[in-house]
């Protein structure tokens, strides 16, 4: 296959930045599409040129690292993939793929296609967490009776990756579909009742204060994010901070 | 409970609300003009009742008022918010690839509708207030002066459908309500927190309510232009 690609270079966070045209040939149907960019790093290289940076880790689908916008979708045109499953085969021969990073303001481009998500670090630092004690008496979580429907909506509402694809995907910029996933994965479980209610307002304060913007229902973050995180986490959230905006 | 209005949260509850608030008049109003189409006389007496009842008058109009303003000012607000989260637009973005049109587009389907408003507004309601309060006519006879002269509702509504001009932008104007209440009863129920097992039901019923209200205004406006 030989591509055009149109990618987004910006050496540092301070430079305005620009797409930038590179033709890349006899690429394989079966690589991976950061395997495709490798190549093309390779090239560039070679050539001397700067290398394109984007953020990449386990390259099998569950460290979330890698953020790109792939011909105008988060995490390119396949479903529930990340960009690092994403296979060359679902593009065609002499197609131009535009590869573009994160857009939100509370995502600011560190290089290139490299975004700083440290925002959904400091969301998770405001109540993301449960306080356990670990002085060697601790209870062992499988002893306490979970029916089985939360259980399994909890688990669904913990794969969420954080990769930040909702956010990239929402017209918004809204992060709702993240902090959902994970206020949703301690409220359905006895563990997370006892921080609940601070759990709710501090992290929905938090993402506010981050600037990210508000959920219009769309609907786009559930159809990109490559764990398939529902929308009903995001009611389920609205329920939760409601109820402790009564409570608190 | 301080300040939710200030979170994001909050302000999607209290416009989800002020959104349902509406969707309940629009029925009332559609149930009340649609009488025009079946008896002149039932909808004159339904009319003379909203006109005169001083709950209705005097409480419910102005928290129909201040829902109405609220939900557009709320709805600019949150709009010039989500503008500010995301400054670098994308070179190539596929929002049908994930979101329906009336989803993303609200604003604009709003803006059409507050357009239809202000025009709804000079030709019904300000005239009506007018004759109400200003010069003190609350008989809501064609002649005041005449106890047999008739109500004068079933008139004013069937003469201002006499233009196609108005027709036509009462017609427009029902549309783009049906495309915002496609996206807006769903949103509205998700946003108070109600997504669970009624959802699919729900759906189902959003669509008869976003189709169906809008559809019957503009059979109302059609009958009376084609009936002159």
């Amino acid at each position: 296959m030989n591509l055009t690609l149109k990618i987004w270079r910006q050496k540092n966070a301070n430079d305005k930045g620009k797409i930038v045209d590179y033709k890349v040939n006899d690429v394989s149907p079966d690589m991976s599409f950061l395997e495709m960019l490798d190549v093309l790093n390779q090239d560039l290289i070679d050539k001397g040129e700067e290398p394109v940076a984007f953020d990449h880790d386990c390259r099998e689908g569950i460290c979330g690292s890698c953020s790109m916008y792939v011909n105008g979708q988060a995490h390119g045109p396949d479903s529930m993939v990340t960009v690092c499953q994403l296979h060359m085969r679902s593009f065609n021969d002499g197609d131009t793929i535009y590869i573009e990073p994160w857009r939100a303001t509370a995502f600011p481009v560190i290089k290139d296609l490299i975004v700083d998500r440290s925002a959904f670090d400091r969301i998770q630092h405001a109540g993301g967490f449960i306080s356990v004690n670990t002085s060697g008496n601790t209870q062992d979580a499988n002893a306490i009776p979970i029916e089985k429907e939360n259980a399994d909506r909890a688990f669904d509402a913990a794969t969420c990756i954080g990769c930040g694809a909702c956010v990239a995907s929402c017209k918004n910029s809204s992060a709702m579909l993240f902090v959902s996933a994970k206020v949703s994965q301690f409220a359905l479980l006895p563990q997370g009742q006892v921080e609940a209610t601070d759990r709710v307002l501090n992290m929905v304060k938090q993402m506010d204060e981050e600037g990210f913007g508000n959920c219009t229902n769309t609907g786009a973050c559930e159809v990109e994010c490559p764990k398939g995180i529902s929308l009903e986490n995001i009611a389920r959230m609205n329920r939760e901070y409601l109820k402790a905006s009564l409570k608190g | 409970m301080s300040g939710i209005l200030n979170s994001s949260i909050g302000r999607k509850f209290a416009m989800a609300l002020s959104a349902l608030f509406l969707m309940i008049f629009l029925l009332q109003h559609f149930a009340i003009n649609i009488l025009s189409v079946f008896s002149p006389d039932t909808f004159n007496e339904a009319s003379h009742f909203m006109g005169t009842f001083w709950a209705v008058q005097y409480l419910l109009q102005p928290v129909l008022i201040f829902g109405v303003i609220f939900h557009f000012v709320m709805g600019f607000v949150l709009e010039i918010n989500n503008n500010k989260a995301r400054k670098v637009s994308y070179a190539k973005s596929k929002g049908s690839a994930n979101s329906s049109w009336m989803s993303r587009n609200m604003l604009l389907t709003g803006l059409v509708i507050l357009a239809f408003m202000v025009l709804h507004f000079i030709d019904f309601w300000i005239p009506e207030i007018n004759v109400k309060y200003i010069q003190g006519d609350m008989s809501g006879l064609i002649n005041p002066d005449a106890a047999d002269s008739g109500f004068r509702y079933y008139e004013e509504l069937h003469h201002k459908f006499e233009s196609p001009l108005r027709v036509g932008a009462y017609v427009i104007a029902f549309i783009l309500l049906s495309l915002h209440l496609l996206h807006g009863f769903n949103s509205a129920f998700q946003s108070v927190g109600a997504n669970n097992k009624y959802t699919k039901g729900l759906k189902g019923f959003s669509k008869v309510y976003a189709i169906g209200i809008p559809l019957g205004f503009i059979f109302i406006a059609l009958f009376h232009h084609l009936n002159h």
